[in-house]
């Protein structure tokens, strides 16, 4: 490769503008996760300087244990309850919204006010609305005739107000997204469509709508699944994983682990454990938006 | 009665009238032409009898039977957007499909993967697609069944558009500048194959450009749009030759057509010194146009016009001559008018060039057609006019 | 417009009315969901008005029997640290931002544009990076700034953010649209590269800085993670934190705990009620067209 003056000096200012990034980059994530994956493999904890190389102990303990399966099993059951209502509601929503010529920008504000707000503040109001005894969410079921649900107090339930708070929080976001992506179906297929015979709306959402919503809802599936599995700061501040570890999520685990347990090489291991389902996802997105959606 | 009659068409969008009573009968089979400069309204009057827009007031009838309030589905008409509009998710196949898979397949068939699952679906299958093989071989798309849009040419996406209109068997055939976005070369051989369509189908065509050449070769009658207002319909050759309006006259050919302004005197008209042989009603002044090959330079060896004619001669100040290979275009002014400027289009003999006289001279002696001068009032009316037997004289 | 109908007009009017109907509904559904959505911010504010027994009174109203206002905002403000925490939201924000501006932003452009060995390398890098989350390396970071004698620091706080790999990724994508032309165009006018990129590129990025900026700020005021591990004292809680201070009996007062829960969340909700498309586009960014 022939280096002129001009391709010389253009190298070394290159590297000198990323110069500052890459140093970061290698201290922060780099080294760090090199770092992570060496502690995996011992019995580190934060309190005393002996350490041991372990190998895969920590892993062979980890999947034997009943509160890693247990923060798998809250975990997963959360998602479940979690994902179809971010994906549909805002579906539904961005779609009855387009419509509104008049009221959409109101609307639009609206739904979005929950994801601005600080979740840990909200999570305070939503743990006073649904207070069981004094909550105006339990007031309102009984002027019903609908009993009381005891919300954060009941094992059963306590996944399903987690769930309900981070929906709440949500649908905006993923909405907007919507939103977007339907505003860039040219308006000319629907007309097409229309011209073809498929005016009424089931048509027009499979022929048209759908299928050109797809890289959005792949994004929208694959982020919505990923926050999903980061639930840390609602159980943090409400629930601290209670009652009786029946909110206990993941990364809530692996938080108790790390910073209040300080078993720092099993905590580790879950971290680990935690980034190949995050990698996972990322892969799916990559894999699934290059094949399918490519026009 | 007319394949289309459209009736006392209005429409504005919001407080801006788009279109200002429109009223035009499409006989079966015809190809007409919706011509004008953009913003005329032609797009949106197709729209209309498309059915995905909807007048304000007026009434439109195919076949005698109104279908102002019926939905675009509903009124056998097919149409080709300007971008083809494709479904870039689906193959080819698929794509002309879907107008017969709309029309034969009960809702519950039409859901996703339903097709192959219900009774009314497996029966319907085979038949949507030997009609959709038959129109592609006729198309020469059929080796593209399989292949997404994006896949594709810009022609081969436009015949794709056309694959997926003419299934449906349509009465009307409406076509929105289809042949805008492709290139020179392509556009020429799309058109005649669009004319080779119209011949053998013998569907009713209604076509939006705003290229008057293209109207002017394909169409039975051209329809002249200006700002809303349906300015003269009628044959290719009769707006040509018999322009109702100066608009008109100025809309159609190129280059287009000089105006000089002259004066009626006496019953007759002068231009600069001299005086046509042509009577003509009225006083005062008149817009005389003269077609760009219509003027002839005797004085030149080796250039023919179009339209040549015994006639009075006028001096012209020559400012520039463009050589286009098989014809020149010369640019100057008469000499009693140099701010109008004049265009004269001729085509070259084998003894063009033979004398430098054209290069050389600053001034021409150029003669005038009468029989083929048009004559407009200061409003752009078309006035009568009938040239005398014999040659004026200055 | 339906004034000046001929003929057709009955039936016009009977297509028209069917679909008004449903219009209708759909937006009184529409407005019902989004008052679900509002509830808790009314909810939150009426309750920072009233006297501590009121806030749980069955008999719910939204406007305060008894008004308490001045007083629970006053205690929130001036008595309690709020002012402290958010000044500290706010310099651990800015502070991350104008990190990950200046390391992101030259990096970027030479990913864009610049050749140079090793670049395919560093962006991927860049890319594989993106999927790590904080908490992964969260503890090998911990555990360097607790041998460092640095947690509870702003340093701390700042720490692991002040490189921020999606910047990069994201601005990378923004430059590379950037006309090739006019910077071949302006080297032969004698700019130097720096002249170039000051002049030229970063004045032409600034929609996308500002979106990227919004999005930072955002995503690291609502950061309760890595405070709760790295922040030990109260001087130095974030507004964030602050409201875990709550699961304890902090404050027995609900109507001035609402307070600091206003006060907490009013920043972003009205910086956002100012610039919503700003807002939007910098929150979704992360987006629909890649």
């Amino acid at each position: 490769m022939a280096t002129s003056p001009l391709q010389r000096a253009q190298t070394r200012l290159a590297y000198m503008l990323v110069l500052p990034a890459s140093l970061l980059i290698l201290v922060i994530y780099i080294i760090p996760i090199i770092l992570v994956f060496a502690a995996s493999l011992t019995d580190y904890t934060l309190v005393s300087d002996h350490y041991e190389f372990v190998g895969l102990e920590n892993y062979r303990t980890m999947f034997a244990d009943e509160g890693f399966a247990n923060a798998l099993r809250n975990t997963f059951f959360y998602a479940v309850l979690f994902l179809p209502g971010a994906f549909v509601i805002s579906l539904v929503l961005a779609i009855a919204i387009q419509e509104q010529k008049q009221f959409r920008s109101v609307l639009e504000v609206l739904y979005f006010l929950p994801v601005t707000s600080t979740l840990s503040a909200m999570a305070l109001v939503w743990a006073a609305l649904m207070d069981s005894g004094q909550g105006v969410i339990n007031a309102t079921l009984e002027t019903f005739g609908i009993p009381g649900v005891n919300w954060f107090g009941n094992g059963n339930v306590v996944l399903y107000s987690l769930a309900i708070i981070s929906l709440w929080s949500v649908i905006g976001f993923n909405m907007v997204l919507f939103l977007a992506g339907l505003t860039a179906i040219p308006q000319n297929l629907y007309e097409a469509a229309a011209m073809d015979g498929a005016d009424h709306p089931v048509d027009k959402f499979f022929r048209v709508t759908w299928p050109m919503l797809g890289p959005t809802a792949m994004f929208v599936a694959v982020t919505s699944s990923i926050t999903a599995f980061k639930l840390f700061d609602t159980v943090a501040i409400l629930t601290q994983g209670g009652p009786d570890h029946a909110s206990e999520v993941f990364l809530y685990l692996a938080f108790l682990e790390a910073f209040e347990y300080f078993n720092m090489g099993y905590a580790s291991a879950l971290s680990l454990f935690f980034l190949g389902i995050i990698f996972v996802f990322a892969l799916v997105q990559a894999l699934f938006t290059d094949r399918n959606v490519q026009y | 009665m007319a394949q289309l009659e459209l009736k006392n068409i209005k429409k504005s969008f919001g407080e801006t009238p788009v279109l200002h009573d429109i009223s035009l009968d499409v006989a079966h089979g015809e190809f007409v032409s919706l011509v004008g400069q953009s913003g005329c309204g032609k797009s949106t009057l197709l729209r209309i009898i498309a059915g995905l827009e909807t007048p304000d007031s007026g009434d439109i009838l195919i076949d005698g039977a109104s279908v102002t309030n019926s939905a675009p589905k509903d009124r056998n008409i097919a149409m080709v957007f300007q971008d083809y509009a494709l479904y870039p998710h689906m193959s080819v196949g698929e794509n002309m499909a879907m107008p017969l898979m709309m029309a034969r397949l009960p809702l519950h068939a039409r859901l996703p993967g339903m097709r192959s699952i219900t009774p009314a679906g497996r029966r319907a299958q085979p038949e949507i697609r030997a009609e959709v093989a038959k129109v592609a071989a006729q198309l020469h798309i059929d080796h593209l069944l399989d292949r997404r849009p994006a896949q594709l040419s810009g022609g081969q996406r436009q015949r794709v558009a056309l694959g997926r209109a003419l299934v449906r068997n349509p009465q009307v055939f409406l076509m929105d500048e289809p042949l805008s976005n492709l290139d020179a070369k392509l556009r020429v051989q799309v058109r005649a194959e669009i004319t080779e369509l119209h011949a053998s189908s013998g569907l009713t065509f209604v076509y939006v450009t705003h290229d008057q050449v293209e109207a002017m070769t394909m169409s039975d009658r051209v329809a002249l749009m200006q700002s809303g207002h349906l300015l003269q319909v009628g044959a290719p050759n009769t707006l040509y030759s018999d322009p109702a309006i100066l608009d008109v006259a100025r809309f159609i050919g190129s280059p287009e057509i000089n105006i000089a302004a002259g004066e009626r005197v006496a019953g007759r008209v002068r231009l600069g010194d001299v005086t046509l042989p042509i009577t003509v009603d009225g006083q005062g002044p008149v817009q005389i146009g003269i077609r760009p090959e219509t003027i002839s330079l005797p004085g030149v060896a080796g250039l023919a016009t179009a339209h040549p004619g015994q006639g009075p001669s006028l001096p012209l100040n020559k400012r520039m001559v463009e050589d286009l290979g098989p014809e020149v275009l010369i640019h100057g002014h008469f000499a009693h008018a140099p701010d109008a400027p004049v265009r004269i289009r001729a085509q070259k003999s084998d003894s063009y060039g033979t004398d430098d006289a054209l290069m050389r001279a600053e001034s021409l002696t150029v003669t005038l057609n009468p029989q083929q001068l048009l004559f407009f009032d200061a409003h752009g009316q078309r006035l009568t006019a009938k040239a005398l037997e014999t040659v004026g004289a200055t | 417009m339906a004034d000046t109908l001929t003929t057709p007009a009955a039936s016009w009017l009977e297509r028209l009315r069917p679909k008004s109907i449903g219009r209708l509904v759909t937006t009184v559904l529409l407005f019902a969901g989004a008052w679900i959505m509002v509830f808790p911010f009314i909810w939150m504010i009426s309750s920072s008005l009233k006297p501590t027994d009121e806030v749980y009174d069955r008999d719910f109203t939204i406007i305060p029997k008894t008004f308490k206002g001045w007083e629970n905002y006053y205690g929130v403000i001036f008595e309690q640290p709020y002012l402290t925490f958010l000044m500290n939201s706010f310099i651990v924000c800015l502070g991350i931002l104008a990190f990950q501006l200046i390391t992101a932003i030259p990096a970027a452009y030479a990913l864009a544009k610049l050749k140079f060995r090793g670049s395919t390398i560093l962006f991927g890098t860049v890319i594989a990076a993106i999927t790590i989350p904080i908490n992964v390396t969260s503890i090998p970071l911990y555990i360097g700034l607790v041998r460092a004698g640095l947690l509870d620091t702003y340093f701390a706080m700042m720490f692991p953010f002040i490189v921020s790999v999606f910047a990069i990724f994201l601005f990378r994508q923004f430059f590379r649209g950037f006309p090739d032309s006019i910077i071949q165009a302006a080297r032969v006018d004698g700019f130097s590269e720096i002249e170039i990129i000051l002049r030229l590129i970063l004045p032409s990025a600034v929609p996308a800085i500002a979106a990227f900026s919004i999005f930072s700020f955002v995503a690291h005021w609502n950061d309760l993670y890595w405070p709760l591990i790295v922040v030990q004292s109260q001087d130095k809680m974030t507004a964030t934190l602050s409201m875990m201070q709550y699961q304890s009996a902090f404050d027995t007062d609900f109507g001035r705990t609402y307070a600091s829960a206003t006060v907490v969340t009013a920043p972003l909700v009205i910086a956002f009620l100012f610039a919503r498309r700003l807002f939007i586009r910098g929150i979704t960014m992360t987006g629909v067209k890649g």
